[in-house]
């Protein structure tokens, strides 16, 4: 990470101001206005549209082995994602990811 | 000091102290949630070089587990300023629907209370006060208002603490654990319970199709451009989806 301390404290600093205009947008309206039915559509999508993204190369080609694809990694991803699929439960589907890559480490090393 | 107690007040059913413990109450399978996810936070945050303070300045101020790790690792990517904002805004975007969501039921509040109100609007809160108010739609303000700061009372604390006591024991994580994997594993585990229809795998799908794609884009634009067309992609989806679902009935 090649970032000032200021540089560091702006983006906390601009992320703390905007995050909350977003919070207070319609609350700090006092409910006066409603948003229009084609952006609350696209709102709705927005953790499912950034936050894959966001992963996708990090399971692909995880740094910690020089970008190249990691079974032990890969499994790991699918636990987590199809626990979390089939119980709704974030804890489980964390502790089994996790657990899935140690064991598979361990036994591999 | 050995007067008598002065008899209590007949109980007002319109005051917020019940509604405030019933959110404590109904808020505490959460914690479940909050304090590993708050951990992880820490832990990454300093592994990648933040120091406490900052770490605890992203906690607290911005108060958003997701983006905070979003934001968290496009700076280890070295990421343009900028970038990490926007990016880790649209991250946010969905707390401006929470905020649409919860007005109709908060907006005669004072606006310092909506102020705070706002502040502490999480996807916990959100999902706790919205499932009471449509529950029941008769609770006076008081009422709401005492519902959602129960809700909140402990999550807050103790996202806080969590996140601290990860920046504080990260420094002593022995070398050689896959720590790099939390942040994949987290998100994962955050994305999984959320692709409950056809759409939200449309747009899961469009998202990390797009990144790798795009991934030639200059500046880490590539996930930003991603996830516009997966949010354009979820909508059109359900708009289809209903589509055929009218024709059907």
């Amino acid at each position: 990470m090649d970032y000032s301390t200021a540089e560091i404290w702006l983006i906390i600093l601009a992320l703390t101001i905007g995050t909350f205009l977003l919070r207070f947008s319609f609350l700090g309206m006092a409910g006066r206005r409603q948003f229009p039915d084609w952006l609350l559509r696209h709102l709705r999508y927005t953790p499912v549209a950034v936050l894959p993204g966001l992963i996708a190369p990090l399971v692909l080609y995880p740094a910690a082995t020089d970008g190249q694809a990691d079974p032990a990694r890969l499994l790991a991803a699918a636990v987590t994602l199809g626990v979390g699929y089939w119980t709704k439960n974030v804890l489980w589907a964390i502790v089994t990811g996790a657990a899935t890559l140690f064991a598979v480490l361990q036994f591999t090393a | 000091m050995t007067a008598p107690i002065p008899p209590a007040k007949p109980p007002d059913p319109l005051s917020g102290r019940r509604y405030f413990l019933q959110g404590v109450r109904d808020s505490l399978p959460f914690l479940l949630v909050v304090v590993p996810f708050g951990m992880v936070f820490g832990v990454v945050a300093t592994e990648a070089g933040l120091t406490v303070a900052q770490t605890m300045g992203f906690s607290i101020g911005v108060f958003a587990g997701a983006s905070q790790l979003a934001a968290l690792q496009l700076m280890t990517e070295n990421a343009p300023t900028l970038i990490i904002m926007a990016t880790a805004l649209a991250v946010n975007l969905r707390l401006a629907m929470y905020s649409a969501s919860l007005a109709p039921y908060l907006g005669k509040a004072p606006v310092l209370h909506r102020a705070f109100v706002a502040y502490l609007l999480v996807d916990q809160s959100y999902a706790l006060a919205h499932a009471k108010y449509e529950a029941a739609p008769k609770l006076s303000l008081p009422g709401r208002m005492g519902f959602y700061l129960g809700s909140v009372a402990l999550i807050v604390p103790m996202w806080c603490v969590a996140s601290y006591l990860g920046a504080v024991l990260g420094n002593r994580i022995p070398p050689g654990l896959p720590v790099d994997f939390a942040v994949p594993i987290t998100f994962l585990a955050v994305i999984a319970p959320m692709l409950r229809t056809l759409a939200h795998v449309a747009a899961a799908f469009t998202s990390v199709l797009g990144v790798l794609v795009l991934a030639f884009l200059p500046f880490n634009l590539g996930l930003l451009a991603a996830a516009l067309l997966a949010m354009v992609v979820g909508a059109q989806v359900e708009v289809w989806l209903a589509r055929q679902r009218a024709k059907g009935a």
